[in-house]
């Protein structure tokens, strides 16, 4: 290990060298590991044919081993199995979140950015409240509203996300207001609904993508710690939250009721971030 | 400073004012009322009903209604619950010092540790301490803290005994919680300091001051520390909303006593004013934490409010 570069002067300048995210091992790992995610959970009824629910008292909490490579849990269900089925649950409320963050934030950012004035006044200051309730008190909010379950914690989770997704879409689209293109539109008698959507709104597509994936991993930690409270999925639910939350009662003699669905969503979430993060770069 | 300061605070005011407003017409929008929810499951006869809701008011036009919200809201009346027909104010208060005494202790390790790794990053940058010292901010970013928490039970409370796994009383409860909320909180804090440090690294001043000779431990404190506290500070002041939303989940990871439990429970009977106000409240701390933040962050770096005021 060299020394701090505090001591070379020569380094102080440098640029950093990152190889292009096409070459980083990570964003493969991450591609890879969301692939086979996405994969099982479509192909589990083939993977897996018993089924999530399909318990077996007389095989009840048994550790890791050949025919049950995770174990199962105190119903006697097979974990893998679960976790399995149990993708289909977190990646369809992520999926609905995210819909709703964007189907929200997008036109309300792109509004307020490419008005301006007196209408992006009034929608920023709406957009500080929303953004004042804490993300997850917010989301609970919602559920409390609507009643608990699955698709009313997504619709939580996705309005909580939509307010920081609007701000960032109103931050790129004023940005590119400034161009002189636009102004050139504007001098050609182009309509502001036109200007936003043909002229604003390709230009900033690739940062809105990489803020979306970004969001993805948030949406995710989010719509299963709500899982994880039971204000989710019904109990039961292969969900990997919920599979958390059943499994913490038997820690002590069968840990890997926790701590795979726990893995599993930890990776994910690590992935999708890891997508955002170069992507943006 | 102060014409800065008393614009950041009225805006304050404006927001909170509008987060008020949004509370109440998501409660208008929700189906039922106190009246049936309290008297209905009694076997109480329409009659009662109507009578109570006269009582509480609910017969009043909307914007009467409204009004008489933000005097109660000013007043610091937090309205009362459905359930237990007691005040929301004192239930909030009586659970509050638990997780106050969370947020506050998770929120010193995800400084420490936040500082901690962005700055070895930083100083060792691309070389494999950086490399790792990022996994670990990103590891700690994507980590759901009901998993963490329930890894460090297993390894602290169940194998190795050392620590108790649930419950409150005395310091060695708030170690494993404060360490899985801190942790997740530490790698945004990370990522910030790093990106700071390496910006700051690569300015003049710094090898001007390397000319002169200034010593190594005076070019790190007041010429690259000061100048990068500033933006993490506002970072933290961000974070805190995150920070509460994670102690509601922290807290039943370890079964603490605060507010988690409380809005748990509420969400599940669906007692919505016990929501409203914790959601308030939690809104209130927010714009507080987030003010007094961007209050340090100027006063560190003047720029930001002397262009304003010329």
């Amino acid at each position: 290990m060299r020394a701090p570069c505090l001591l070379t002067i020569p380094q102080l300048q440098a640029i950093s060298r990152r190889p292009p995210p096409g070459r980083q091992p990570a964003v493969w790992l991450a591609l890879l590991w969301l692939g086979a995610v996405i994969l099982g959970s479509v192909m589990a009824p083939y993977l897996a044919p018993t089924g999530p629910l399909v318990a077996d008292p007389s095989f009840a909490l048994l550790p890791p081993g050949p025919g049950r490579l995770l174990g199962t849990d105190s119903l006697g269900r097979d974990v893998l199995t679960r976790i399995l089925w149990g993708g289909r649950w977190t990646l369809t409320m992520g999926g609905v979140a995210l819909a709703l963050t964007i189907g929200i934030g997008l036109p309300v950012g792109l509004l307020a950015g490419s008005r301006g004035g007196a209408v992006d006044a009034v929608l920023m200051r709406f957009l500080d409240a929303w953004l004042a309730f804490p993300g997850l008190l917010l989301a609970m909010t919602v559920v409390a509203i609507l009643g608990p379950g699955l698709i009313p914690a997504a619709i939580g989770v996705g309005l909580s996300a939509a307010a920081p997704y609007a701000r960032v879409t109103r931050t790129t689209a004023r940005a590119i207001r400034a161009q002189p293109y636009i102004e050139a539109a504007r001098a050609v008698g182009a309509s502001p609904w036109r200007i936003a959507i043909r002229h604003i709104l390709p230009n900033a597509a690739p940062t809105l993508i990489a803020f979306a994936l970004a969001q993805l991993g948030r949406v995710l930690l989010s719509g299963a710690s709500l899982n994880f409270l039971g204000l989710g999925a019904p109990p039961g639910t292969p969900e990997w939250g919920a599979m958390l939350d059943d499994g913490r009662s038997y820690l002590r003699v069968a840990p890997w009721i926790a701590t795979f669905p726990g893995l599993t969503l930890t990776l994910t979430v690590l992935a999708a971030n890891i997508l955002g993060d170069r992507i943006q770069e | 400073m102060f014409g800065y300061g008393l614009r950041r605070l009225l805006e304050a005011v404006l927001v909170l004012w509008l987060a008020a407003t949004l509370a109440f017409v998501a409660m208008q929008l929700t189906p039922g009322d106190p009246a049936e929810t309290l008297l209905a499951a009694s076997g109480a006869s329409p009659e009662e009903i109507a009578r109570r809701r006269a009582q509480l008011g609910l017969n009043d036009p909307i914007p009467v209604q409204y009004v008489r919200y933000l005097a109660d809201l000013a007043r610091g009346d937090l309205g009362t619950s459905w359930l237990q027909g007691r005040s929301v104010g004192r239930m909030i208060l009586e659970r509050l010092s638990g997780t106050v005494e969370l947020a506050l202790a998770a929120g010193l390790v995800g400084i420490a540790l936040g500082v901690g790794l962005g700055l070895l990053a930083a100083l060792y940058r691309d070389t494999w301490v950086d490399t790792l010292a990022m996994a670990v901010a990103a590891v700690g970013l994507s980590t759901p803290v009901f998993w963490s928490g329930l890894l460090l039970i297993l390894l602290f409370s169940l194998h190795l005994r050392w620590l108790p796994s649930s419950g409150w009383g005395d310091a060695r409860h708030l170690v494993l919680p404060a360490l899985t909320l801190g942790f997740s909180l530490s790698g945004p804090i990370a990522r910030l300091v790093r990106t700071q440090v390496v910006e700051i690294l690569r300015m003049p001043f710094i090898l001007a001051a390397q000319g002169r000779g200034v010593p190594l431990w005076r070019i790190f404190l007041i010429h690259i520390l000061r100048p990068a506290a500033g933006p993490v500070i506002a970072l933290i002041g961000l974070q805190f909303g995150f920070l509460l939303g994670g102690a509601v989940v922290t807290e039943s990871v370890f079964a603490r006593e605060g507010l988690g439990r409380l809005t748990v429970q509420a969400i599940l009977w669906r007692d919505l004013p016990v929501v409203r106000g914790i959601a308030l409240v939690g809104a209130l701390a927010y714009l507080l934490t987030s003010l007094l933040a961007d209050l340090c962050h100027a006063w560190l770096d003047p720029r930001l409010h002397q262009s304003e005021e010329r």
